[in-house]
């Protein structure tokens, strides 16, 4: 697919990384030409240099064949104009950032309609959501949520002298009888979908996947359920930070949001009456501990710096807070802040193309079935993907231990009528079901890509 | 430095190389030639074996090239696509020095066409046509051809096509970079193959006329005639004078026009400013040989033909222009140095970069008149980068360094006087081919020495891959850790 970026910061440079992975031809719009050579250097992409609302630009780089149009500038009236124009110059699907909570109300649908945009991302919206989800099971380092609500995986960090330490997954499976699933393991650098033989060691990071209900009972027999965040404390009072304090205001929390900017502190205020503001600098641990950091439940660093959120939250971690979550911006500094021993870490950059990547892939599906939920994981290097199957899909009426399943893929639950269920071998696949896939090393296009 | 990624890419440039050589190989076996054959087939063997070696031993741990490894590759590649490319010559004994070889083979693919060939019609026909056929090859880049047909070499090739391909400024001309290769050469194809065709019709023979597009058509100049083309019909010479215009213009231009976007195409300054160069030299020309030929269309034919053939740095020729008054050789001299548009098969300065040059001239007068006045450059629509305008301005002092240090070698040399040796060094630096006086277009580059034979073998490799590849490729501190 042909597919414009405009806007090459830190979101539209995540986005140009995925789509250029998914095999697409990319057209990056900036108004900086340093910012261009960079990421000419680096992608193969094509560049144009300019305003996104210009229309001989938009001629120039031929937006009239283009599949998709992405504007991602900091902008969003200049992304919703772009996308308008591409619209109507001919491209066949727009998608806009719109971030400020003003638009994000009720006139986002009207706004949506207007400009015949496909799909609106906002990306500090998601990361919230994503904190959020988090925030609710504060034992996992992270939960990722599918479109039944059913299933949900969560990510779990086997410490040193787990009770999970050297168990089969078969003997898992005797001694705990409920309805899971153990559907990947990270193991230093390598990621395997494990079979009933292979054992748990401390230190993998392993993936499980069951409805919300089951999960809370397997945690709690395994030792590992946390108890139930109520109060939280906020480093930055940026916009994640206003949608994640309103949905946890409106789940009865408490929260409490520090920033240095007085002026940005008034503001929140004024939009969220509920939360407790303080002006200071969160660096200082005096103000921090004085604020009762050692009695919060969680602790969650947003500010738009990256070294102070991995820093503040170690400070955090070291005082025994218990869910400690910091954003880091950039991706290679993740892994440098799990060595450092901070579990829970969220990337907008990630979680923004996670979603462009599924709607992409939707956008070219063949006939068989269509993406629903996409979450990139481990680096990308698997992928979980949930699929709606319509009617002649190859897998349907097949019980799946008849299937041929390529290695290291699982089929790891279906939706039918609203209900989820963790498929056995017996289990069959009908039109209209959801699929919840896993696979390592693949890029899953359509359902029968997961055959022989 | 990614020195696998390097030894790699280089290994597969050679694999292409050792394809290459199959074609002249047939022709030797249509023309019954044993030796030739025989010599073609051990170098397609010595490509094809070190080649893939390369490939196979150095096995890239990441792909990931910068700047650096694309200057690295370029610069390797082209030495190594020389070397090998001249074994046939000594092998089959047809050039029994390796050093001249090597000259030849450089030359040709740097689309020179600058011979130290005595007696071209002595040659066999398998030689000749790879003699030829590195004009081609050489006209379009090796490397790109590597990138259009191999999948995914790199993300980064970028960098390989900058060292590349010629001008201040490479664009893409759609977004993969693989997809902007094979346009390229989808172009390139069709345009030599509607050269040929136009030759064919002009009663030219087969063998001739596949000689002749390679030669026009990398803007190259090697012939299979010791008068080049004055033997041949007006018609042929017409149709060659086009061609050669035809494949001095930027190929974006060509791109253009496929997509249909002809008033964008038609916009172009570089076009226009070397489409003005050519008139004003051939009229210039017209008027100093007035009077030396039969009539006013030869006169013309000639002026037109040698104009062209020298801006577009071909260098084939229809008459002795030794033999024309100083203004009109002086003309022919001032258009060594500018040569054809950025983004095409020719050598020399580049049109674009003249441009850029005057603008920015322009833009220093007018801030002496009104010191406070700001300006921004544009050039084929877009702004210009302060970044472009300082690096035409760095190449021209670069451009003139190389030219007064190879012209110093050159003039060591026992053979030739003041005219010769500056007219050779300005020739092979911009990758024309004859010169005046001693290399004139019915004389040759035999009488050198085989120093100044390696000295102007390296101006034409500086000449062809704009001098910055080799100039790091060379210098100890960029080897260094």
């Amino acid at each position: 697919m042909k597919i414009i970026v405009v806007g090459c910061g830190k979101i539209g440079t995540a986005l140009i990384e995925s789509l250029i992975a998914e095999g697409h031809e990319l057209v990056a719009v900036d108004r900086s030409p340093a910012v261009l050579e960079n990421v000419t250097n680096i992608y193969d992409v094509m560049s144009a240099c300019g305003n996104g609302t210009d229309w001989d630009l938009l001629t120039e780089i031929n937006t009239e064949d283009a599949d998709l149009f992405i504007a991602v500038t900091d902008s969003d009236e200049l992304n919703m104009l772009s996308c308008f124009l591409a619209k109507r110059l001919g491209a066949k699907h727009t998608v806009a950032r719109i971030r400020n909570p003003e638009h994000n109300d009720g006139s986002l649908d009207f706004l949506r309609n207007q400009l015949e945009l496909s799909l609106v991302i906002n990306p500090e919206r998601l990361v919230a959501r994503e904190l959020y989800n988090m925030l609710k099971l504060p034992s996992a380092a992270r939960v990722e949520t599918f479109s039944g609500r059913g299933l949900e995986m969560i990510e779990l960090k086997l410490k040193n002298e787990s009770i999970l330490d050297g168990v089969s997954l078969i003997e898992l499976r005797k001694k705990y009888p409920y309805k899971f699933l153990i559907g990947m393991v990270q193991r230093e650098d390598e990621v395997f979908i494990p079979d009933g033989n292979f054992r748990l060691k401390s230190g993998d990071k392993i993936s499980v996947i069951a409805t919300s209900a089951e999960i809370q009972k397997f945690l709690k027999s395994v030792g590992l359920l946390q108890k139930q965040v109520r109060s939280v404390m906020i480093l930055g009072a940026s916009d994640t930070a206003y949608y994640l304090t309103k949905m946890l205001l409106n789940s009865g929390n408490s929260v409490k949001v520090l920033d240095k900017n007085e002026e940005r502190c008034r503001v929140f205020s004024q939009s969220l009456p509920g939360a407790i503001v303080l002006c200071g600098d969160g660096a200082q641990q005096e103000l921090l501990l004085e604020e009762g950091l050692e009695e919060t439940d969680a602790f969650v660093a947003l500010t738009g710096m990256v070294e102070q959120n991995v820093l503040v939250s170690y400070f955090a971690a070291s005082h025994k807070v218990p869910k400690v979550i910091s954003k880091v911006n950039r991706d290679e500094f993740s892994p440098l802040a799990e060595q450092l021993g901070l579990e829970s870490v969220v990337s907008p950059r990630k979680t923004v193309a996670n979603i462009l990547v599924r709607y992409a892939r939707a956008l070219e599906n063949s006939l068989d079935s269509s993406v629903e939920t996409l979450y990139k994981l481990v680096n990308g290097k698997a992928e979980a993907l949930e699929f709606i199957v319509h009617e002649d899909a190859a897998v349907c009426h097949v019980p799946l231990k008849d299937l041929a399943l390529k290695d290291n893929i699982l089929i790891a639950g279906i939706t039918r009528n609203r209900k989820s269920v963790i498929p056995s071998g017996a289990d069959e696949i009908l039109p209209g079901d959801k699929v919840l896939i896993l696979a390592a090393g693949y890029r899953i296009n359509n359902l029968s890509d997961i055959l022989e | 430095m990614n020195r696998r990624m390097i030894l790699n890419t280089v290994g597969k440039m050679l694999l292409a190389e050792g394809l290459f050589l199959l074609l002249p190989a047939l022709t030797a076996l249509i023309y019954g030639e044993a030796k030739g054959l025989i010599a073609l087939l051990i170098t397609v063997g010595i490509a094809l074996l070190s080649g893939g070696m390369m490939c196979g031993l150095a096995k890239p741990k990441s792909a990931v090239i910068y700047a650096k490894e694309g200057f690295f590759i370029v610069s390797a590649s082209w030495i190594l696509l020389s070397l090998v490319g001249a074994l046939p010559f000594t092998i089959s004994g047809e050039i029994p020095n390796y050093i001249d070889a090597v000259f030849e083979t450089v030359s040709g693919l740097t689309t020179t066409g600058a011979s130290i060939l005595t007696d071209v019609e002595a040659m066999s026909h398998g030689m000749l046509f790879w003699r030829s056929f590195t004009h081609w090859i050489g006209g379009m880049g090796v490397l790109v051809f590597v990138m259009a047909i191999l999948p995914n070499v790199s993300e980064r090739s970028i960098h390989i096509l900058r060292a590349e391909a010629p001008g201040p400024v490479v664009g893409k001309l759609v977004p993969r970079l693989k997809d902007t290769a094979r346009l390229l050469y989808v172009i390139y194809i069709a345009l030599t193959a509607l050269l040929t065709v136009l030759l064919l019709a002009g009663g030219m023979s087969p063998f001739d006329s596949l000689i002749h597009a390679f030669g026009t058509a990398g803007t190259g100049g090697f012939g299979v005639r010791a008068d080049s083309i004055a033997s041949y019909s007006p018609y042929l010479q017409w149709v060659i004078t086009v061609f050669m215009l035809i494949f001095g213009v930027n190929f974006n231009l060509y791109y253009l026009i496929l997509v249909r976007r002809f008033k964008t195409a038609l916009k172009s300054s570089e076009f226009w400013a070397y489409v003005t160069i050519v008139l004003l030299a051939t009229g210039g020309v017209a008027v100093s040989i007035w009077g030396q030929y039969g009539s006013a269309e030869e006169t013309v034919r000639h002026a037109a033909f040698q104009v062209s053939s020298i801006v577009t740095t071909t260098g084939f020729a229809t008459t002795d222009f030794n033999l024309w008054p100083q203004f009109a050789k002086g003309i022919l001299l001032l258009l060594m140095f500018i040569g054809g548009c950025a983004g095409a098969t020719a050598g020399g300065f580049k049109v674009s970069r003249i441009v850029i040059l005057f603008k920015q001239i322009r833009r220093e007068l007018q801030k002496m008149l009104h010191p406070r006045s700001v300006k921004t450059l544009r050039f084929e629509g877009h702004q210009l980068e302060e970044q472009t305008t300082r690096g035409v301005l760095s190449y021209l002092a670069l451009y003139l360094i190389c030219f007064l240090v190879i012209f110093l070698f050159v003039s060591a040399d026992s053979f030739g006087d003041f005219e010769t040796h500056f007219s050779s060094t300005a020739s092979c630096f911009n990758n024309v081919g004859p010169g005046f006086a001693g290399v004139g277009p019915t004389a040759n580059f035999a009488s050198y020495s085989l120093l100044s034979k390696l000295v102007l073998s390296a101006g034409m490799l500086l000449g062809r891959l704009e001098i910055i590849p080799l100039l790091i490729f060379f210098s100890p501190s960029s080897w260094k850790k």
